[in-house]
């Protein structure tokens, strides 16, 4: 029963909770409708809290992957308006943000300038350009298919956006804790004097982890817009809370080195379920929004929580 | 003659500025009149104010995302102040928003400071709780210029003195007071000193006897003290407050400082420069509103473009410099 007392094992604890009184304060929350309802309505944070969970493990972090999801979903919609076939769209879209990822890249491990300055100011740019591509308007009319895809069931009920998360998630966990790659990200995270000291190849592994984080998130602005069928150029602006706050919760620590995909999957869905549970409660957005703040400022209290517990528990004995 | 680096800059940077006015002189028809000072100067007290409080942050390596949630919140609630005492002593409001404003900034300074966590997480976390306070005491209604005294929205356009054409108000007289304010405290006091020591050498100011703790509480609190005095300001200039006041002014602030020359790694930098830096980014952003040639939309990419441009040249210069000294030695 060692698995308990870790911090997963905890995390699964307040999990079964979180649903025990959902499901008891409405009668909506278990049915199978809600509880597809509840991962679609999300799916574009999740999928980048994944790519987020290498990011902050390699002690580094992204603030611009909404404003990267925003973008490529605008230069989508202005595509598609311009006459751009809808394939096409989509993978220039993509090689958008792999090129948004691309220029992070340059200037964290180009220039050696810290990831939280870059970005931060590449938060502003790129969200500053999806502004100058579609301005004060809102862009629809998409091809059907590609409405369909966000919207509608795929296999039954279950939409693509699920699919994709549950493979990607797959996908992420293997790579993280399968793979030489994962091994690397760990290390260079916990360590990276001594990782440059021991010949790891840091600076591709960072440049591969941030040209992942910007075409990821451009996959999911893509996924955004066809399940709202429309863009504007504040789409997404504000993610970047709900994606870290995810990670950390996930006991990733913001100083790199520690912390699981598991508990990021698992963190992912304690936030999904006491989002949902609000709004079935009738609790606005922007309290929402506060809450998961709390939720953020605890989450990165999260070791200290740890220490003064397992103090206290030596006490006892 | 031999010109420190901080002075250097700082003359580079109004370079800049002067170069910026000049080419947008060149491409806007009647574009240098008083009109332009008048309203510049007006935002710019804002902006200052923040950024001011902003630098003392940095300066201890760390970083406010949350002032402007503060500054939406103070004026809300100053505003709200008012229009349940209407006959309270003018004096006294900009203080209590100082006082709203310093809360706020204690509440993310202790939790910084206290429990060692990193502020950039701490206060994009504060950023959306202080918001959201603001929403549900607001239960979606607005201050509105009507309900306020005259003498506050009056306040606003109220001229300290005028040069020709130009006016000065009082609001920029009153942010450039906390600019010198904050610059003789930085530089010729030692409690001021000690938010260099605690952001350019931790350790080292830990060895000395410094506390590290306090000094960075003490720049939260400052900090939000004067996005508090500007949300005074802020309510003077709009009368009309919403939810979403002051939205965004945290990423303005973060550019008028790293643009100002204030290294985003703590420790060095000077308030005249973030002073320089706040107007060259009001002007950029007031004068491209205008320029027939480029989309008013282009703000937001060029602000961001500016503050990454700056930070690179001033890690690549930094690097040089210090290589340079090394091998002098």
């Amino acid at each position: 029963m060692t698995w308990m007392r870790s911090w997963e094992g905890f995390l699964f604890l307040v999990l079964v909770l979180i649903y025990a009184l959902n499901a008891w304060t409405s009668p909506v929350f278990l049915t199978v409708g809600n509880q597809i309802n509840m991962v679609q309505l999300s799916v574009e944070k999740i999928i980048v809290a994944l790519v987020m969970t290498f990011v902050i493990i390699n002690g580094e972090i992204d603030l611009s992957v909404a404003s990267v999801m925003g973008l490529a979903a605008c230069a989508f919609g202005w595509m598609v308006q311009a006459g751009v076939p809808g394939g096409w769209a989509i993978v220039i879209a993509l090689g958008i943000g792999l090129a948004c990822g691309a220029f992070n890249a340059l200037f964290i491990v180009g220039f050696g300038i810290p990831s939280l300055v870059v970005t931060l100011a590449t938060m502003i740019a790129f969200r500053g350009f999806a502004r100058v591509l579609v301005e004060d308007r809102g862009i629809s009319g998409f091809p059907d298919w590609f409405n369909a895809l966000g919207q509608r069931g795929l296999v039954g009920p279950v939409p693509l956006a699920i699919i994709m998360f549950a493979v990607l998630a797959v996908l992420a966990f293997l790579i993280l804790q399968r793979t030489a790659f994962g091994r690397k990200v760990y290390f260079i995270g916990a360590n990276r004097a001594v990782a440059e000291y021991s010949g790891l190849d840091v600076r591709s592994v960072k440049i591969r982890i941030f040209i992942a984080s910007g075409t990821v998130s451009a996959l999911a602005g893509i996924m955004f817009a066809a399940r709202v069928g429309a863009i504007r150029g504040d789409i997404a602006q504000g993610f970047e809370l709900d994606i870290i706050t995810m990670v950390l919760l996930g006991g990733v620590s913001i100083f790199g080195g520690a912390g699981t995909m598991s508990g990021t999957i698992l963190a992912i869905l304690i936030v999904l379920a006491l989002r949902n549970g609000m709004a079935l409660q009738n609790i606005t957005g922007h309290i929402q929004t506060g809450v998961l703040g709390v939720l953020l400022i605890l989450s990165v209290m999260v070791p200290i929580i740890r220490e003064t517990g397992s103090r206290l528990l030596a006490r006892v004995r | 003659m031999r010109v420190s680096l901080s002075t250097l800059r700082i003359l580079v940077l109004l370079g800049v500025f002067i170069a910026t006015v000049l080419f947008f002189a060149s491409q806007i028809d009647g574009y240098m009149n008083a009109r332009l000072f008048n309203r510049i100067s007006g935002s710019v007290a804002v902006i200052a104010l923040i950024a001011v409080g902003q630098a003392f942050v940095v300066l201890t390596r760390n970083i406010d995302l949350s002032i402007g949630s503060v500054v939406g919140c103070t004026a809300y609630f100053t505003g709200g102040i008012l229009m349940a005492w209407p006959d309270l002593p003018p004096v006294l409001v900009p203080v209590l928003a100082m006082a709203i404003g310093a809360a706020f900034g204690a509440f993310n300074g202790f939790l910084v400071a206290r429990f060692r966590l990193p502020s950039i997480i701490v206060t994009l976390a504060t950023l959306a709780i202080f918001r959201s306070i603001l929403v549900q005491s607001s239960d979606g209604s607005s201050i509105t210029t009507d309900r306020l005294p005259a003498w506050l929205t009056e306040f606003a356009t109220m001229n300290a003195f005028t040069v020709g054409d130009l006016q000065v108000r009082w609001i920029v007289v009153i942010s450039l007071l906390v600019v010198l304010t904050a610059h003789v405290f930085l530089t010729r006091f030692r409690a001021g000193r000690t938010f260099y020591a605690i952001g350019s050498n931790p350790d080292a100011a830990a060895f000395a006897g410094l506390n590290a703790a306090r000094t960075i509480f003490l720049a939260f609190v400052i900090s939000g003290a004067l996005a508090g005095l500007a949300g005074f300001l802020f309510l003077s200039r709009f009368g009309n407050i919403t939810v979403v006041a002051g939205l965004g002014l945290e990423l303005k602030s973060v550019g008028a400082v790293v643009v100002g020359g204030v290294n985003i790694f703590g420790g060095s930098g000077n308030v005249l420069g973030v002073l320089i830096g706040a107007a060259l980014i009001d002007l950029i952003d007031t004068s491209l509103v205008r320029w027939a040639l480029v989309s008013e939309f282009w703000r937001e990419a060029v602000l961001g473009l500016l503050i990454l441009l700056a930070v690179a040249a001033d890690t690549v210069l930094m690097r040089r410099l210090l290589r340079r000294k090394g091998g002098a030695a």
